[in-house]
């Protein structure tokens, strides 16, 4: 019985931690998304004893991908092939699906990015320097203060007449602005379309900085699924946007992708350094470790599995890091 | 009288050799660590620079370990630069902390007045000797600098990854307990040497980036995250125009001496920059276009967090960006250590240039570099 040759790209988040598991043909067959909760290991691990559930132990992983702030971790547990940042990660995923696409808006939990690409490759990136203001988990902070479900709160910017104005460039100042305006009176439609028109006016001049947004232009990232900030994208841009059916996996899938582009590269098969679903069931634990062999007083990270330490890293000069 | 100064990248060799040439006590303040920065962060203001909070950190921790006086050089230039030895003197005096600041103004002004506090400092006024440890002090800077140089070319040709940084750091170390210019002047002919017989790579084609911005963000690897040595281990070389060296002979000898001063990024930057603005933002826009002149495949500008001339320098950076079709990276650096996020933008960058450079080359239906 020959088995099917599968994927999987690995996307480890500060909010989310997501899994794709894609084929031969570039199709996504499974798909997970999962709060990571301040828990990547154990977040991770759920999810690969998941999947191995699903598709059965037998399945054959020739490659794995990992991308996202956690990819050096995640990397470590699963034995992945590649580790690479989000930024290639998402323009590879969105190239995928509209090959000609020229910009790509990327909003996560903690970051936010903006890609041109020009001829199909990337010619200029942005992420979000010094505040995190207008990301996910500003949005959420919010809806929770406000008593809306996330996913209602782009539904009521929609439904706005009059939106007021609400400075979006800091965090802080916008939820005071939004306080006061409250307290003035305005509807919380009105509100809620106005933190989303200012938090697209604060992405666009702080990522785009008057570059030429060039259509196609693609929306990705959990916030994707925020309906008011996609209609204030729209305004402000007066551009169709494209918002892709897995917009919430995009890096795990594009982490997939160039797992599955590596691996096929190297001439032997199976050459995967995937340590298999099982690999889940280990323990792992995460420790840090303060180095006093110099001034730098690095603080080395440490994993180890079931006793083992398995990977450092963290010390400038190597020496825990290469020391397994 | 015990003389210190703050750190910024290997000044400390250099001033090491001034002060031995001119026969001044001194201590070197301890190397700037987390615990410098934590210090400098507690008694400055927030809204200070980066710069002035670790020196101040590195000044503190001088007298902890038995300094009394402080040297540094001053600036006339509109940036903030020139209220460091302000800054610095009332710190130390609110901390209580017995300690002489010496403004070493560049000699534009008051020459009467620089010469007084020179005569102070040395306890009389030899101009054979002030001359000599000038001269030796140049010279060592430029070594120096040459080393350096020569480390960012070699270390991502190596063949054995960690080769060039172990002779490279090691020798950092060992010129702290050198004694005298011979010593000095030994130990970087040494390091010189073992860094050419590192076995490297003939065929290795590194992708090239010039390191543009601010001048201590640039130049101090505390700060910057060791940004040089980053890059060349994941196969990057690496240029800097703005060094101590040249620091030291374009800004002082040179302007005090009156000779012309090689202004060819200046010249560059006009059609974007015409005026001295302050800081380094001249440098940052002409020296981006000298890179972009001579090939290289991008630049990376690094400054710190509110930093005025840099802000100029960026906003202007797109234009140039443009016109000469390089792609730059801005890095703001403040007082955050989560290095992660930085080397996220830095390895999306030297992807970027990677593909940028295999263009044509390769079929590129994928956006991924061929590493």
């Amino acid at each position: 019985m020959t088995l099917d040759t599968y994927y999987l790209g690995i996307d480890v988040g500060s909010v989310s931690t997501n899994l794709v598991v894609i084929d031969t043909n570039d199709k996504i067959i499974e798909k997970l998304y999962l709060k990571t909760s301040g828990q990547p290991i154990k977040v991770l691990c759920e999810g690969l004893k998941l999947l191995g559930d699903h598709l059965g132990r037998n399945v054959n992983i020739c490659g794995v991908g990992a991308t996202g702030s956690g990819r050096q971790l995640a990397a470590v547990i699963t034995g992945a092939d590649i580790i690479k940042n989000e930024i290639t990660a998402h323009a590879v995923a969105a190239q995928r699906i509209v090959p000609d696409v020229r910009t790509i808006l990327e909003i996560g939990g903690q970051d936010s990015k903006i890609i041109f690409l020009k001829n199909g490759i990337i010619c200029d990136f942005a992420m979000n320097t010094v505040c995190a203001a207008g990301t996910g988990s500003f949005l959420d902070r919010q809806a929770a203060r406000l008593g809306i479900p996330i996913e209602e709160f782009g539904g009521y910017a929609l439904r706005s007449k009059s939106p007021v104005r609400i400075a979006g460039r800091c965090a802080v100042f916008a939820e005071s602005d939004m306080i006061h305006k409250q307290q003035a009176g305005h509807s919380l439609e009105d509100i809620i379309c106005g933190l989303c028109e200012g938090l697209v006016r604060n992405y666009l001049n702080n990522l785009a900085k008057g570059k030429d947004i060039s259509e196609p232009v693609m929306f990705q990232g959990g916030v994707a699924a925020n309906v008011g900030i996609v209609a204030a994208f729209k305004k402000a841009l007066q551009k169709d946007i494209i918002i892709p059916k897995y917009y919430d996996v995009m890096g795990a899938y594009g982490a997939a992708l160039i797992a599955k582009q590596k691996t096929k590269e190297k001439t032997q098969k199976n050459s995967t350094k995937f340590r298999g679903f099982k690999s889940a069931e280990d323990n792992y634990e995460a420790k840090s470790i303060e180095c006093n062999g110099c001034s730098n007083m690095c603080e080395v990270v440490e994993i180890s599995s079931n006793g083992n330490a398995i990977a450092r890293w963290g010390d400038r000069c190597g020496k825990w890091a290469f020391s397994i | 009288m015990k003389v210190t100064f703050p750190h910024m990248g290997n000044l400390y060799i250099c001033i090491k050799v001034l002060m031995e040439e001119l026969g001044i006590d001194y201590v070197i303040p301890p190397f700037t660590s987390k615990r410098t920065l934590e210090i400098g962060t507690r008694h400055v203001p927030e809204c200070a620079c980066l710069p002035l909070k670790i020196t101040t950190g590195n000044l503190i921790e001088a007298y902890q370990v038995g300094a009394d006086t402080v040297l540094m050089a001053g600036g006339c230039g509109p940036c903030r630069f020139g209220y460091y030895c302000e800054m610095y003197r009332e710190i130390l005096k609110d901390l209580n902390y017995n300690m002489n600041v010496i403004t070493l103004e560049p000699p534009n002004g008051n020459m009467v007045k620089l010469l007084q506090r020179i005569k102070n400092l040395l306890g009389g006024f030899n101009l054979y000797k002030i001359l000599k440890a000038i001269k030796n002090t140049t010279q060592v800077a430029i070594e120096v600098d040459e080393v350096e140089c020569l480390a960012s070319k070699i270390r991502p040709r190596e063949l054995e990854k960690g080769d060039v940084d172990k002779i490279y750091k090691k020798f950092q170390k060992d010129v702290i307990a050198a004694k005298g210019i011979e010593q000095i002047k030994k130990l970087i002919r040494d390091a010189k040497n073992n860094l050419l017989k590192v076995k490297t790579d003939e065929k290795a084609n590194p992708l090239k980036i010039g390191i543009v911005g601010e001048i201590y963000t640039t130049i101090d690897y505390y700060t910057n995250f060791d940004i040089q040595s980053k890059l060349g281990a994941i196969g990057v070389e690496t240029h800097r125009y703005v060094t101590i060296s040249d620091w030291i002979t374009e800004h002082i000898v040179k302007n005090a001496l009156r000779l012309p001063r090689n202004l060819s990024y200046a010249h560059a930057a006009k059609p974007y920059l015409g005026k001295m603005i302050g800081g380094h933002a001249r440098e940052t826009i002409g020296n981006t276009i000298l890179y972009a002149q001579q090939g290289y495949d991008g630049v990376i500008q690094i400054y710190p967090f509110t930093c005025m001339p840099e802000i100029v320098a960026e906003s202007i950076l797109p234009a140039v960006e443009r016109d000469f079709d390089i792609p730059v990276l801005t890095l703001i650096i403040d007082e955050m250590t989560g290095e992660a996020g930085y080397f996220t933008r830095i390895e999306a960058f030297v992807d970027l240039l990677h593909r940028r450079k295999e263009k044509g080359t390769v079929d590129f239906r994928y956006i991924l570099s061929g590493d």
